[in-house]
């Protein structure tokens, strides 16, 4: 699978809300390679003078007609508030595709809880879309502090069950992800979780004590995406530092130290 | 077409004068897909040492004013594997492949260095005793003119192709260091590696790195690395290799005219992974543009 720098179209800035907008990326002369779910973009942030490296960002969904895909983008710093300030015919310097996805299993038939919670149900939209494409049926469980967390709800459900839960109660079950009924009412047959580091660790928790393979995607801090600069290091299960942007970013929770 | 070649000792010979900084670039098989490597003077690889190296904890690096700090301290899977698994994969790229080497012994330096020794395809190797983010060794030695000389004496006796010494900015006066490796044979020295630098979470009220001070890099180091290629070039006669910050054709050129004669682009491959190549073409057209023939023409042009 190729990896491409080039300057991408910005065809929609879509706001979700104040500091959340889903961005779409045109490539108005090549055919898009091929992206795989869980696949992430190294995004070269122009006109914000103190970001001075490109920000990874994961890949929300891919429109193949519209030869198009899109970033769920969530403004924490100068560099993803000066992308939410892009306009539609903008161009945006991407390295893409990068890394490893979530795998989509073979056969037919299988039962998936992806887990995720803020801006990490990013990736989880487009690989429901790609499970349910291959015959799988996947649930969504997605949590937040609060209902207004809670983004794309009306996408997701259109590939599979959604279940939510908010903290404050004020959307979906009361408490956190772990908390879910759904948990205890289905059963599943792999778990994906993509989100704050505590709610992935509980995530894979729970699917450790009923021995179901867990995948998790990581970010964490990140330079080249490419696996040259061995910056954005986890260790593994073995105490070996592997890459999250080329070896991961997502990565089976058995691999890691999670359980220690 | 302006002339690009330069060589670095009798044994190095360089299509044009860019080369990629160790660390930054891999094993130049990350970039193969973005950029054509057979169009770069060199690639020198990541940080080899004898045996292999897991680095530091993550977090490993923090975003700084126009530069980065990293503490990655030599993470690698040490020479054998190096000879073993991925020499074959690069011998036969299209440009030249040099080996950063580090230790922590002047022992091991040189028994790393041998290994190199027997690679046909490799040759030159860059010799880092400036790396600011281990503890055993590293910059300990080229802090020193007794430490960074004992070093390039033991490798000096077990290497025989082109010796390349990468220097450390960390120092009082990096001349007399440079004069030191000079005396010891190293047939060219490199500068400069990474300003030791900090970056304090104030939220959390600590270092954002796992060790606490990391290595600054990028364009902020930039004058302070054009100044210490003026200082190193007026005071030996071996060639200087330049670097630290280089993002464009014109960046480097300020180099070559402080007295380099060739550069190391190595942050700016994050920012932009076909940065290096851009520079070399960029170098060649600068040249053009101004009726330079030669780029021999314009090294050292700003003493």
């Amino acid at each position: 699978m190729s990896k491409h720098v080039k300057d991408l179209v910005v065809t929609a800035v879509e706001k979700l809300r104040d500091d959340y907008a889903v961005i779409h990326l045109h490539d108005p002369a090549a055919t898009l390679p091929e992206i795989l779910p869980g696949q992430f973009v190294e995004v070269r942030v122009d006109h914000s003078p103190n970001t001075f490296l490109r920000r990874p960002i994961s890949i929300n969904e891919v429109d193949i007609n519209k030869n198009e895909f899109s970033l769920l983008v969530h403004a924490v710093g100068e560099g993803t508030k000066a992308m939410l300030a892009l306009k539609p015919g903008d161009k945006l310097n991407c390295l893409y595709p990068l890394g490893h996805g979530f795998t989509i299993p073979e056969g037919s038939g299988r039962q998936l809880l992806l887990c995720g919670g803020g801006v990490g149900t990013a990736p989880l939209l487009y690989y429901g879309r790609r499970l349910k494409e291959a015959g799988h049926e996947p649930t969504f469980l997605l949590g937040g502090r609060s209902a207004r967390d809670l983004l794309q709800l009306d996408q997701f459900e259109q590939y599979g069950r959604v279940c939510c839960t908010t903290e404050d109660g004020t959307y979906g079950e009361h408490g956190r992800v772990t908390d879910h009924s759904v948990l205890k009412s289905q059963t599943f047959d792999a778990v994906a979780t993509c989100g704050p580091m505590p709610m992935m660790q509980a995530v894979a928790r729970w699917a450790s004590s009923l021995n179901l393979p867990c995948e998790a995607s990581l970010e964490n801090l990140m330079a080249c995406g490419l696996g040259a600069c061995l910056c954005c290091v986890v260790k593994t299960i073995d105490n070996h530092n592997i890459c999250v942007c080329q070896d991961g970013p997502v990565f089976n929770t058995q691999q890691l130290q999670w359980q220690k | 077409m302006a002339k690009v070649n330069v060589n670095i000792g009798d044994g190095l010979q360089l299509k044009n004068p860019v080369l990629t900084a160790s660390g930054t670039f891999g094993y130049g098989l990350e970039f193969a897909d973005l950029i054509d490597l057979g169009r770069l003077g060199g690639i020198i690889v990541k940080g080899t040492t004898l045996n292999p190296r897991e680095g530091n904890d993550y977090p490993r690096m923090a975003e700084t004013p126009m530069g980065m700090l990293n503490c990655v301290g030599l993470q690698n899977k040490g020479a054998a594997y190096f000879c073993s698994e991925i020499y074959p994969k690069i011998k036969d790229l299209d440009t030249n492949v040099l080996v950063n080497v580090s230790g922590s012994s002047p022992e091991d330096y040189a028994e790393c260095a041998a290994m190199m020794a027997q690679l046909d395809n490799i040759p030159a190797i860059e010799l880092n005793i400036s790396c600011p983010n281990v503890k055993d060794g590293g910059m300990a030695f080229g802090v020193t003119c007794e430490g960074a000389a004992s070093v390039v004496k033991a490798v000096r006796k077990a290497y025989n192709k082109t010796l390349i010494v990468k220097l450390s900015p960390n120092v009082t006066d990096i001349a007399s260091i440079a004069r030191a490796v000079e005396d010891e044979g190293a047939d060219a020295v490199s500068l400069i590696n990474t300003l030791m630098g900090m970056h304090i979470d104030i939220r959390r009220r600590r270092s954002v790195l796992s060790i606490g001070t990391g290595g600054l890099s990028g364009p902020a180091v930039r004058p302070v690395a054009v100044r210490m290629v003026w200082q190193v070039a007026h005071a030996v006669k071996i060639p200087v290799i330049g670097l630290g910050g280089i993002m464009t054709a014109e960046d480097a050129i300020e180099f070559l005219m402080a007295g380099a004669t060739a550069i190391e682009v190595g942050t700016a491959n994050f920012i932009d992974p076909c940065a290096s190549v851009k520079i070399a073409e960029g170098i060649n057209r600068w040249l053009d543009e101004q009726g330079v023939a030669d780029v021999h023409d314009i090294i050292g042009a700003a003493w």
